[in-house]
Order: structure tokens, then C-alpha cells, then sequence
């Protein structure tokens, strides 16, 4: 397979690919090595740490930034009734949190897919005996 | 009926329902045990997360640190809840797909190391105790506050509860019972903080009620008429910060590296079937936690508003019945230094230390103080965790809503009990007996050990309730600074850091911990006095020094590895395993 540097565009054949393989090949999990061709899991790593840096680049900059290091500049503003700094620092900074794992979820989802790593196979067979 | 009597109610039904859930779930296996056989839906498990993670500290005394410190808080409210955006993208999914029972367990099967498993250990048995006792105590105060019965009885009734649905149906009973513990605390959260929102703003939801418009014809908004309150009080206004930028950054990321690294919250998402399950469930976690959370900052607000409100320049004689009830088990004082019979409110200590009541009662009825007054105007003494349960007296919500926050005092306080026992029995019974001690042991042994480290671990967290050590408020700081720079930073480059090997880690974690202990123990123990901004290096509090403290660790495991011999190849393997989400239901078999 082509190494996909971590480009989001899914090939669209290439879920069918992975399945195909999953019926002929040893079991995931137990033969990881043999199943996922070095560079892929290499590639896999370099989308998810990718992924990884522009969350955290988000999580950094509605808590330390806006939250602390911005909020007397922020607190210039009022909305709603909230000086804007001291709202980031008590509300908006908890609610881009959760907004911000669902995010990841979805898609760190989409590329455990694109590289045909995910798990989605895991819940049909019964557990360690694979 | 009266407010005791629906207590009791109340708390019985609750209680019953938690032992009832126990005896549905029972372990059968270690796996049952350990990790509640691995088969708990992401929401299910989320919710348990939830309750896991707030302590009575977050149902008690959040609100009123927030009500106290003003902005100064928001490093509790982001570091407590942006510790799980790090849990979810950096820990949960990986050691999930890792797929052992414990910690200690990732961290020596990693490093290749025994050593490695045994610092682990001791890391997470110190944080684990010092949480523990805190919670017995919260028991204790709730049963003594809301039950009239002393605090010993009430320890002992919350000590029996926790033995039976821990010890029985180890990490099982504990998930499905904080399930149920979760919709209790939260429901005992937001109702009496709805009513409270609705009374002061006439708007239902607390999130926006505290921008809301007090309706008292001011015309500013809550934390408006709060600044402006305070200010005229001599405080600092409420929303501006005392403690300096570095503080506050330093605190904050302490918090949240240290939030990501207690075991006891790792532990729970050893417990979904899978992979992309751990990383749902920390998400769903953030939710049930962020209800209480944006709620806390509300309640907070209104509270200090409320209390000044009905207590500032109020004769004692007129002054609401709550104020007495809280005075007459000294969380309340008075000391009327200009001698008018009037409450006065200001900044600054009312008096030096915590209240030494004398015998006798003064000419208006108060309580009698030993304390020497200080010189400025502030009369009142005022402990901080009264404010969420004091606050439906306060503002005057039927007895059933009193009730309420009464069970749900209770079921936080018993759910992190409860993990956190089941952690500190699983690290015993599982990282030093079998993998270290006695490996030969039969998994029938192994789980009677696991029970009978629970049960000494109850007794033991019964015994620090009862008898708390006067250094248990000044220790949280510990938890999250020793968690931050030691555990986190170990799991963390175990995942990262293909190359990192077992001198690298050992030697960081060491480094980190003993600094971040020695600053700890140099400003609260050894030298208190100089516990102030102008002592702190850099400026930076014990509170916040656990991120320096990561920062050490990091900077020593790279140099250390780097002179050292690189990991055996099996290890990187497992940690190439690791990486990739497929498979995990087999990894626990390998």
C-alpha cells in the first residue's frame, strides 16, 4: 500500500481492502507485526500525534491563554453579563474540553479506519480466545 | 415530616440500594475484581468516572473555595476538568489496548522492571491514603451534621457499607454502585442550585444565572453587584486575581497532569471492552463531570452574595437560624470586636487560627471565643465547606432538598472511597504479591489476598477518619504534585517514547518525586512560616510545583536513557502494540 502520510482523504476501497485481509490473515491483535506492514503503523502514529498536537494546541489556548495569560485583556469585554476572560477561565474552557475529546473521538476514529487499525472487530468475537 | 426524619429516609433508601447492587454484582474472578471483567459500556463507565472522580471534596468544598477565592479558583475548575482532554488523547486508549489490571502493572511490565513496579507502587498507595481519609472524614461530618449522631458512628455506618460492597464485589459492585452513587450527587447538586438560581436571578439554569441580573432592581448582573459588594467590603473584587500568572499557570497544569495521572481514575478505563470504548468513555466522563463543574462556579457566586447578604451588619439575635446551627458545631464564629451585637463582614481574618471556643455564652448568645482578636473589622469566622450544605437553609428550600444534599454528601464521599481502596487492595494483592512477592500463587488466593487488602484498607481509611492527622488538608497539594511528577510522566513517555528505557524512567521518577516532595514538605512541614510569595522559587506555590516537578522527570529520563542501554526489543514490541487500537481483547491473554 501507498504510504498515506496522515492526508485525511480516505481511498474509498480501502475499508473493503482491510476486511478482505481480516478473513484470510492471522488474527489482529495477536500478529500485529505481520498483519500492518511497518510503514503503515509508522504513518498510523504520525496522523495520530498530529491529530494529538492540534487538540492540545486548542486545550492550551482556551485555558492558559484565554483563561490566564489573556483574561485582563479578555475582561475588557463584557457578554451576557461575563467579563469574557473570567467566563473562559470558570465556563468556556470546561465546555471546549468535552467538546474537544469528542472531537478526537470522531476523528482519531476516521483514521484508526483509514489505516484499517480499528477496532470495530473487537466486540464480536468472544474475548482472549480469538 | 421533618428534615431529619426524611433524612434518615433518604440516606436508608440510598444505602440499601447501593448494598443491593453489590450482592447482584459479586466477583468471581480476579478479572471481575480487578477490572469488572472488562465488559462496562462507555456511558455506564463514564458515569462511574464521574463518581469516582468527585470526591466529597468536589460536592463539599468546591463551591465554597470558589465563593472564597473568586477567580483564584478557575485553576481548580480547569485543572479538574482539563486533566481528562489529557487522560482521553494521551493515557486511556493506550493503556486500555495494554490491557493489564493496574498502574503499577503498565509501568513495570514497560520498564522491564520490578524496581520500576515497586516506586509505582508506593506512588500510588501514598496518593491513594491521603485521599481516603479525606473522604471517611466528609462521612463523618455529613452524618454528624445532617443524622445528629457523633462523627465516630457516622464513620463506622460509611466504613460498614464501603467493607461490604468493596470487599464483596470488587471493582464490579464499585462500578455499577458509583453509577447509581452519580445519579444521586448529581441530582443533589443541581436541584437546590436551581432553586438558588431561580430565587436570586429568576433564571433556571445556574450556568447562566451567574451573568445573569440580580433581581433586586439593581440592574447588574451577579458577579456585577459582587465586585461591587466585595470591593466596598475591602476584599479584592471577585472576578480579578490575586495569585500571580506564573502561580496560576503552574497550579493549574499541575492540577491537570496530576488529575490525568491518579490511579484510581486511570483504573477505570482498564474496564470497557475496548479501545475506542475508553476513549468515549472519557468523553462522557468530561460531560458528568463538567454538569457539577460549570454548576460549581454558580452555587459559588450566589452563595457569597446570599451570606453577605443575610449576615453582613445583621444582629446576631435576628440572624438566620442556619448561622447558629453551623456556629453550634463550630464552622461558624463570631467575635463582636466593636461590641454593637452586629455581625460585621470585611476582609481579612476575624480572629487568629481556627475558632477555640470557651465556656459560657455572650451577652447576645454567641458562642464564647479564647482567640485573640485581630485589628481589623472582620467579626466573622466562616469555614468554606458550609456553603453547599448550609445552602438550602440559606435559602430556605423545603426539608426534602436538605435531604437530598445529605445523600448526596454521601454518595460522593463513598464512591471515591470506594475506588480509591480498590486501587490501593489491587495494587497489594496484585503488584507486590503475585508479580513481586509470592508469583506463585493461585488466582483463588490471589483474589481471597485482594479481599482481605480491601477489608485492611477500610479499617485503615476508618482509623484516618476518625483520627484525622492534622496535615490531611495540607496534603491534597501532595496527591496532585507527587501524581503529576511521577506517575503521569512514566506512563506518558512508556507510550510516546519508543526508545525510553528502564534507567531513564526509574531515574525520572525518583527525581521528579523527591524534588516535588522536598518543596512540598520544606514550605508545610519543615518551615511554614516562609510560605509565601517571596520564598517560593520562581514564584511558584507548593500547590503548583508538581508541574516543575514533571518538568525535572522529563528533563532526567531523556538524559538518563540517553547514556543507557536502549530497551529489549520485546519491549518496544509491546509498545508498538500498544499504539495500534485493533486487537484489544486479546492483549490481556498474551
Amino acid at each position: 500500500m501507498a504510504k498515506t502520510s496522515g492526508n485525511q482523504e480516505t481511498p474509498t476501497d480501502q475499508r473493503e481492502v482491510y476486511h478482505h485481509r481480516g478473513d484470510n490473515l492471522p488474527e489482529p491483535g495477536q500478529h500485529d507485526d505481520e498483519v500492518l506492514a511497518e510503514e503503515r503503523v509508522t504513518a498510523y502514529w504520525r496522523a495520530n500525534i498530529s491529530l494529538l498536537l492540534k487538540l492540545l494546541a486548542v486545550w492550551f489556548t482556551v485555558s492558559f491563554g484565554f483563561g490566564i495569560l489573556l483574561v485582563d485583556w479578555l475582561n475588557q469585554v463584557s457578554l451576557f453579563g461575563f467579563k469574557l476572560g473570567f467566563w473562559w477561565a470558570q465556563q468556556g474552557s470546561i465546555y471546549v474540553f468535552v467538546l474537544l475529546i469528542f472531537v478526537y473521538v470522531f476523528l482519531i476514529g476516521k483514521i484508526d479506519r483509514q489505516f484499517g487499525v480499528d477496532d470495530a472487530d473487537d466486540d464480536n468475537k468472544p474475548q482472549g480466545k480469538r | 415530616m421533618s428534615a431529619q426524619l426524611l433524612t434518615y429516609i433518604l440516606v436508608g433508601l440510598t444505602f440499601a440500594l447501593y448494598i443491593g447492587i453489590a450482592l447482584w454484582t459479586k466477583a468471581s474472578s480476579t478479572r471481575d475484581f480487578y477490572v469488572a471483567g472488562a465488559g462496562v459500556h462507555p456511558v455506564a463507565n463514564g458515569m462511574a468516572t464521574a463518581a469516582d472522580w468527585m470526591s466529597a471534596a468536589s460536592f463539599i468544598s468546591i463551591a465554597g473555595i470558589i465563593a472564597f477565592s473568586g477567580y483564584d479558583s478557575s485553576v481548580y475548575l480547569m485543572g479538574w476538568t482539563g486533566g481528562y482532554v489529557l487522560l482521553a488523547l494521551l493515557l486511556a486508549p493506550y493503556l486500555r489496548k495494554f490491557g493489564q489490571f493496574t498502574v503499577p502493572d503498565f509501568i513495570g511490565e514497560r520498564y522491564y522492571s520490578k524496581s520500576a513496579r515497586v516506586v509505582a507502587v508506593i506512588c500510588l498507595i501514598f496518593i491513594s491514603f491521603t485521599y481516603v481519609s479525606g473522604q471517611m472524614r466528609g462521612v463523618g461530618v455529613v452524618f454528624s451534621r445532617f443524622l445528629e449522631v457523633e462523627i465516630t458512628t457516622g464513620v463506622f455506618i460509611g466504613m460498614a457499607v464501603v467493607f461490604f460492597y468493596a470487599v464483596l464485589g470488587g471493582m464490579k459492585g464499585i462500578t455499577y454502585t458509583q453509577v447509581a452513587q452519580f445519579c444521586v450527587l448529581i441530582f443533589a447538586y443541581m436541584v437546590p442550585a436551581i432553586f438558588i438560581s431561580l430565587l436570586i436571578t429568576g433564571n433556571p439554569a445556574p450556568q447562566l444565572g451567574l451573568g445573569a441580573e440580580v433581581n433586586d432592581g439593581s440592574g447588574l448582573s451577579v458577579l456585577e453587584k459582587l465586585d461591587q459588594v466585595l470591593v466596598d467590603l475591602g476584599f479584592t473584587p471577585y472576578t480579578e486575581a490575586n495569585k500571580t500568572t506564573i502561580d496560576m499557570l503552574a497550579i493549574t497544569l499541575a492540577l491537570m497532569v496530576g488529575t490525568a495521572g491518579l490511579p484510581h481514575v486511570i483504573v477505570r478505563f482498564f474496564t470497557v471492552p475496548k479501545v475506542s470504548d475508553a476513549r468515549k468513555s472519557a468523553g462522557y466522563a468530561l460531560v458528568f463531570i463538567a454538569l457539577l463543574y460549570t454548576t460549581a462556579p454558580a452555587v459559588g457566586a450566589f452563595a457569597r452574595l446570599n451570606f453577605i447578604d443575610t449576615v453582613h451588619n445583621t444582629a446576631y439575635e435576628e440572624a438566620p437560624a442556619w448561622v447558629k446551627t453551623w456556629e453550634g458545631i463550630g464552622l461558624i464564629a463570631w467575635l463582636d470586636k466593636n461590641r454593637d451585637g452586629r455581625i460585621q463582614y470585611a476582609a481579612g481574618r476575624a480572629f487568629e487560627g481556627a475558632p477555640a471556643f470557651v465556656e459560657g455564652e455572650g451577652e447576645h448568645g454567641q458562642k464564647l471565643l479564647g482567640n485573640a482578636p485581630t485589628d481589623n473589622a472582620n467579626e466573622v469566622y466562616v469555614d468554606r465547606d458550609i456553603m453547599v450544605l448550609a445552602n438550602p437553609e440559606i435559602a430556605n428550600l423545603p426539608p426534602w432538598v436538605i435531604a437530598l444534599v445529605a445523600a448526596g454528601g454521601l454518595a460522593a464521599a463513598l464512591s471515591t472511597a470506594a475506588g480509591l481502596l480498590l486501587v490501593i487492595s489491587t495494587s497489594i494483592s496484585h503488584d507486590l504479591l503475585k508479580k513481586t512477592l509470592r508469583p506463585a500463587i493461585s488466582e483463588r488466593q490471589e483474589l481471597l489476598y485482594a479481599r482481605i487488602a480491601a477489608a485492611a484498607a477500610v479499617c485503615m481509611a476508618g482509623y484516618l477518619g476518625i483520627n484525622p492527622p492534622g496535615f490531611v488538608a495540607q496534603v491534597v497539594a501532595f496527591a496532585f504534585g507527587l501524581a503529576a511528577a511521577s506517575l503521569f510522566p512514566a506512563i506518558f513517555l512508556g507510550i510516546f517514547v519508543r526508545n525510553m528505557n528502564r534507567e531513564g524512567a526509574i531515574a525520572g521518577m525518583l527525581c521528579g518525586l523527591m524534588f516535588t516532595f522536598a518543596y512540598i514538605v520544606y514550605f508545610k512541614f519543615i518551615n511554614p512560616a516562609a510560605n509565601s510569595a517571596d520564598n517560593w522559587w520562581l514564584g511558584i506555590s507548593p500547590e503548583g510545583i508538581g508541574s516543575i516537578g514533571m518538568l525535572v522527570n522529563f528533563a532526567v529520563a531523556f538524559a538518563v536513557s540517553r547514556f543507557s542501554k536502549e530497551p529489549p526489543p520485546q519491549v518496544k514490541a509491546l509498545v508498538d502494540d500498544v499504539r495500534i487500537p485493533s486487537g484489544a481483547g486479546v492483549a490481556y491473554h498474551h
